[in-house]
């Protein structure tokens, strides 16, 4: 079987479940690549998760993650992954927020929401509200900023090294030795437009 | 109990040990204490450190931090083209590395709706199967030295220098291989290093009698695992275990034969459950799972022979790069391979989740595509992450040592952990 096939025999088999959900749990739900989305918003989350748990079968949560688009009105999407196994399907959630209205936490559907939630707090700055523990997850002790957010330089602001002086660890701003080389190959020969004079990174070099 | 001092919670409870001390001398000794465990660790397989609160030895609550590992790859990812993000993935699980290319290459696949050939994805299901073992090798051999035994993960590695030395021979390199590519595998397996593999599967099972000789039966190991970390059937659903964590307690759910990617469907294999999902359950799992690999292994090796010099890699050269001797004929391959290599290919605008059965449990992709040469976003879902969060309900009430027997039963790797 194709790869085309494939996806085209996985649509027709979601595409009555995600009429169904739309049905029964007032969302929207989009079919593509073989995939069921369901899109839904901040306040009826924990509605929709404990009824497609519960009601649909989906027994475990296998991720929550952030996606960042900052041209939009409500930056963050908070995008949730489920597995069923009796129904041998997955289906993806979707809702919108920003950097001040919270989320309700999805703790007491799913318990190991609780580290996924954390992880997107900690690298999008999204607040989950009634989150047993919403402390930070990978990032450093008292590290600033939410770095996977799009207007955050890859090269990040502090830099850690051991000084032999002070027989400790130190942080000072980054420092690069060389420009990030980032070419832009998608219009190489139509004139690049940059929305800003200096590149982000540049001023760090030198 | 000592005089006058009445039990307050009724007996036969856990927390109640009866160390015969006056109500003075327990005022004095207070048996709570908080430690720390790691960063720098021998047990704590990598960078982890653990805060631990102790009521005497008891274990009342952990709580890992992680993230010491941590390098950002998602945000790296996001910077790159996706052929210049294929390495990436090695680095995550770096004892099984290319079970990790797999779920990303596949992701893009989906993506671009690219099909890959019969002979790569033979090559691609060898490949992941020797991750498996790799990675389970690794695993019930520390797991047997982290409750004292010294032996195994010398016996273990020296069968797991086998394997890397047949990543090096298909890839040039014993680790981080680059060798799954979008659109099938980097190049075509040379036939000796087929007849070597064949060789490797026969010798193999007796060298893990051998090991399992050490350990499985082994009446330290046994007072050290069984009934030791059990975990329910609802418990293993609810905190999104997959794989072996999954197994281990009785749910026969394995990604290769529910929603079979590549050949699996063709292949023939058992899954193997555990059925009380303690420590040990979830080790015999493990040594049960590299049987059935080997057994894979060997029918790829057979269905690789039927098939010599078949295409590994899709034709399709807007997406896969053309032979080194074709470019140096044609213009026109000379232009996509320079396209290729700086520019790369684009995806169509979309989002994606693809997921493997990693030796770990479930590694996902979700791949957010705008339509770029680069990814927009890259979440890489790590059956490690999964498991860690549960050393705190899975230690409460168990010894200080068990903690390290249960942190071997999940089978972490920092490097996906905390990506």
């Amino acid at each position: 079987m194709t790869a085309l096939a494939r996806i085209q025999e996985m649509e027709t088999a979601l595409t009555p479940l995600g009429a169904e959900m739309v049905g029964a749990l007032g969302v929207e739900a989009q079919v593509a690549f073989g995939e069921l989305t369901l899109i839904t918003d901040r306040d009826s989350i924990i509605e929709v998760l404990t009824a497609l748990k519960e009601r649909f079968g989906f027994q475990q949560l296998l991720d929550i993650c952030g996606v960042d688009f900052p041209d939009r009105e409500e930056r963050f999407e908070v995008v949730y992954h489920l597995l069923s196994m009796t129904r041998n399907a997955r289906v993806r959630v979707k809702l919108t927020t920003d950097e001040v209205q919270p989320v309700p936490s999805a703790v007491d559907v799913f318990p190991c929401a609780d580290w996924f939630e954390r992880e997107a707090f900690d690298m999008y700055g999204m607040l989950f509200s009634g989150h047993p523990d919403l402390r930070r997850l990978l990032t450093d002790y008292g590290f600033q900023g939410h770095p996977l957010r799009k207007d955050f330089p890859m090269t990040g602001y502090v830099e850690v090294r051991y000084d032999e002086e002070q027989k400790r660890v130190v942080y000072e701003p980054v420092k690069l030795t060389q420009e990030f080389r980032n070419f832009d190959f998608l219009s190489p020969w139509e004139g690049a437009e940059y929305p800003a004079t200096i590149l982000p990174g540049d001023e760090k070099a030198g | 109990m000592a005089d006058g001092h009445a039990p307050t919670t009724p007996i036969g409870a856990t927390d109640i040990f009866d160390d015969g001390l006056t109500d003075h001398a327990r005022a004095l000794d207070d048996r709570k204490f908080t430690i720390n465990f790691g960063p720098q660790h021998p047990a704590a397989h990598g960078v982890l450190r653990l805060v631990l609160e102790l009521d005497g030895e008891l274990v009342t609550r952990v709580d890992p931090h992680i993230g010491l590992l941590h390098r950002g790859t998602e945000k790296l990812m996001e910077a790159r083209t996706y052929l210049q993000n294929v390495p990436y993935l090695d680095r995550l699980d770096y004892v099984a590395p290319m079970n990790q290319e797999h779920a990303f290459c596949l992701a893009i696949e989906k993506l671009l709706g690219v099909d890959v050939p019969y002979r790569a994805q033979l090559i691609r299901v060898l490949y992941s199967e020797i991750g498996r073992i790799l990675s389970h090798l690794l695993n019930v051999t520390t797991q047997a030295m982290d409750v004292g035994a010294l032996t195994p993960p010398l016996w273990g590695f020296e069968e797991r220098e086998k394997l890397m030395v047949f990543y090096e021979r298909a890839s040039g390199a014993r680790l981080h291989a680059n060798y799954f590519r979008p659109g099938g595998v980097h190049q075509d397996l040379p036939n000796d290093l087929i007849d070597d593999i064949g060789r490797w599967c026969r010798e193999f099972p007796a060298a893990l009698k051998d090991i399992e000789s050490l350990v499985t039966e082994n009446r330290i190991f046994k007072q050290r695992n069984v009934d030791i970390g059990v975990v329910s059937k609802q418990q293993a659903l609810d905190w999104g275990f997959t794989g072996v964590m999954l197994r281990g307690s009785d749910i026969p759910w394995d990604l290769r034969k529910s929603q079979p990617y590549e050949c699996y469907a063709d292949l023939e294999f058992d899954i193997a459950v555990g059925k009380n999902g303690d420590c040990w359950d979830r080790y015999l799992c493990r040594i049960e799972e590299m049987k059935q690999s080997v057994h894979i292994m060997e029918q790829c090796i057979h269905k690789l022979r039927n098939c010599p010099g078949e295409p590994v890699m899709t034709e399709n050269n807007k997406i896969v790069p053309p032979r080194r001797g074709e470019m140096k004929r044609s213009m026109e391959a000379l232009i996509h391979h320079f396209k290729l290599y700086t520019e790369g290919f684009r995806t169509p605008e979309g989002e994606v989740y693809a997921s493997v059965e990693a030796p770990k449990g479930e590694f996902g992709i979700y791949l957010v595509s705008d339509g770029t040469n680069k990814p927009y976003r890259v979440k890489i879902s790590a059956p490690g992450f999964r498991s860690l969060q549960a050393m705190d309900w899975m230690n409460r009430g168990h010894m200080l040592a068990d903690v390290s027997a249960i942190l071997g039963s999940l089978d972490i790797v920092f490097g996906e952990v905390d990506r």
